[in-house]
């Protein structure tokens, strides 16, 4: 079997860290996937940057709206995942038009961030 | 004796007046990012005072700042590159990717400016922060102007900014126009943001002068621009009421710099030439399948720019007009322009009325013409102490030097 596992938090609570603090967790969590790699279970993860970078994509009528934020409503349940590569957001967005499920739900785009020893990019 | 140091000095202040986001546009695509181009601009700046008083002014100023700029820039990631060896990748980069733009024609920077407005006005990024971004970083306009322009706080406009850099850098906007493909949906945006700086322009928000030229004339620029590359209805309806607008400028304020209604206007001084070129675009934008907003609002603009006298004005056509406007975009500054329409077509009370129904509703209470209108149409009823109050009200919101003056002697000629 594979699990999927999904972070949350409180964006708000996180910028309270401090610079120290924030790369404190960024590192525990790069030892978390080190530790998990050694042991065979690690396949892929990313942490992502804030809410604020993302572009909701939703397609109705064959018309692409796209959209600064997260825009999932309540009513809508996560359903998958696709890891992308692309050269840009406007790529990327073209790329993420083609996912079937943007013609009843949503798309959003998010960028993956790089766990780092340190300088972080903060939620501050 | 042109370049004796004062001609200079007065030379690289005109310059980064008229220049410098010309400049700064060619910086980010040369450099790839706001926050680099922004110092390697101030760097062209510095090295230009220092060094034009010995040197003179070269013969192409705008490409000797760019060029300028980005030799700093790479020199500078070169000097930390001791400190963080990543720094020497990325002045490589810059080397190997960035052509100098020493000889870069006029076109092909208005085509800077161009990609850099599609870029401010992305779709990923909130329209807010799409319009705050255009009149920071294309028209150099202060937080406090655009807060002003848009009736909100000077700080919520500097964090609107720093958001959408920081979401530009991290979600990996690219520093490119759109596809032919995106342009249309990509273009709305753009239109607004043109029209708001035309706005600044003409009516200017702060300040002791009521009208910045250089801002109508940026923004009839940016229209004149746009509709060359793209054939678009709302592209015409914009720039044609933009020069519409725009030739009513030399009348509507005196030589003390106050403002002149409409009504008290030399006609004479009107730009008969702006005025035909606006109508006729009208006309053109009114063919269109779908008439918008711009297209109704340069139609209103054409219908009082064509009327021979103030009493030959059509205010049935204009209330129309107006009414087509409202249902197009319902907005309580457009509701209050309709109502002072209807207050001359049918009489002040009606305006009165609508103005009252508008403030009731808690809307357009901290906007001064709101109080202004009213007080005008008190003022025809010769209901001298409503018109007193409203005028006062007006005055404790308006914060334009003229439109002060202007309130200040309406209630001065108020009969006691």
């Amino acid at each position: 079997m594979k699990y999927l596992c999904l972070v949350y938090y409180d964006e708000t609570q996180m910028a309270q860290l401090s610079q120290q603090e924030w790369d404190a967790l960024n590192r525990e969590c790069m030892s978390c996937v080190e530790g998990l790699q050694n042991q065979g279970h690690f396949l892929d993860g990313a942490p992502l940057h804030p809410v604020a970078s993302a572009t909701t994509i939703r397609i109705r009528n064959n018309q692409v709206s796209t959209m600064d934020g997260p825009f999932a409503e309540t009513k809508e349940q996560l359903a998958g995942y696709y890891l992308l590569e692309a050269k840009d957001l406007n790529e990327a967005i073209q790329l993420a038009e083609r996912i079937p499920p943007a013609r009843y739900g949503s798309v959003e785009v998010r960028p993956v961030r790089e766990l780092m020893a340190e300088g972080n990019v903060s939620y501050a | 004796m042109q370049n004796s140091p004062p001609n200079v000095k007065a030379a690289i202040d005109y310059l980064y007046r008229a220049e410098s986001r010309r400049v700064l546009a060619t910086l980010i695509r040369v450099l790839g990012q706001f926050e680099l181009a922004e110092e390697a601009l101030h760097e062209a700046f510095a090295a230009a005072v220092k060094q034009w008083p010995e040197e003179g002014i070269p013969s192409n100023p705008r490409a000797w700042l760019v060029s300028t700029g980005r030799f700093k820039i790479i020199d500078r990631l070169r000097r930390d590159a001791r400190f963080d060896a990543a720094q020497n990748d990325i002045a490589a980069q810059l080397e190997q990717e960035s052509i100098d733009p020493a000889d870069q024609t006029d076109d092909q920077i208005d085509d800077d400016r161009l990609r850099l407005i599609f870029i401010c006005c992305h779709p990923s990024l909130a329209q807010e922060a799409q319009v705050a971004m255009t009149l920071r970083e294309i028209c150099d306009l202060s937080t406090e102007e655009i807060a002003s322009a848009f009736l909100i706080k000077p700080t919520t406009v500097a964090q609107r900014i720093v958001r959408a850099k920081a979401k530009i850098k991290n979600a990996g906007i690219p520093y490119e126009g759109p596809p032919a493909s995106e342009l249309p949906a990509r273009l709305e945006s753009v239109l607004q943001v043109v029209y708001l700086i035309f706005n600044e322009g003409y009516a200017a928000s702060t300040g002791n002068d009521l009208l910045r030229p250089d801002f109508t004339d940026e923004a009839i620029r940016l229209g004149q621009l746009l509709n060359q590359l793209i054939d678009d209805a709302e592209v015409k309806g914009l720039l044609a009421m933009m020069l519409l607008h725009n030739a009513r400028r030399d009348a509507r304020t005196n030589e003390a710099g106050d403002l002149i209604l409409l009504e008290d206007q030399d006609r004479n001084l009107w730009d008969r030439n702006a005025i035909e070129e606006g109508t006729s675009l009208v006309r053109q934008a009114l063919t269109a399948e779908s008439v918008g907003t711009y297209t109704l609002q340069a139609a209103i603009a054409a219908a009082h720019a064509n009327a021979r006298t103030y009493r030959d004005t059509n205010w049935n056509e204009i209330c129309g007009l107006y009414t087509f406007l409202l249902q197009a975009t319902p907005s309580p500054v457009v509701e209050l322009n309709r109502a002072v329409a209807i207050a001359m077509r049918d009489g002040p009370e009606d305006g009165i009325k609508l103005i009252n129904e508008i403030l009731q509703r808690g809307e357009l209470t901290q906007y001064h013409l709101a109080y202004a209108a009213k007080a005008d149409l008190y003022r025809r009823l010769d209901r001298n102490e409503e018109a007193r109050r409203s005028y006062l009200d007006a005055l404790e919101l308006a914060q334009q030097e003229p439109e002060r003056r202007y309130l200040q002697e309406r209630i001065n000629e108020l009969p006691r």
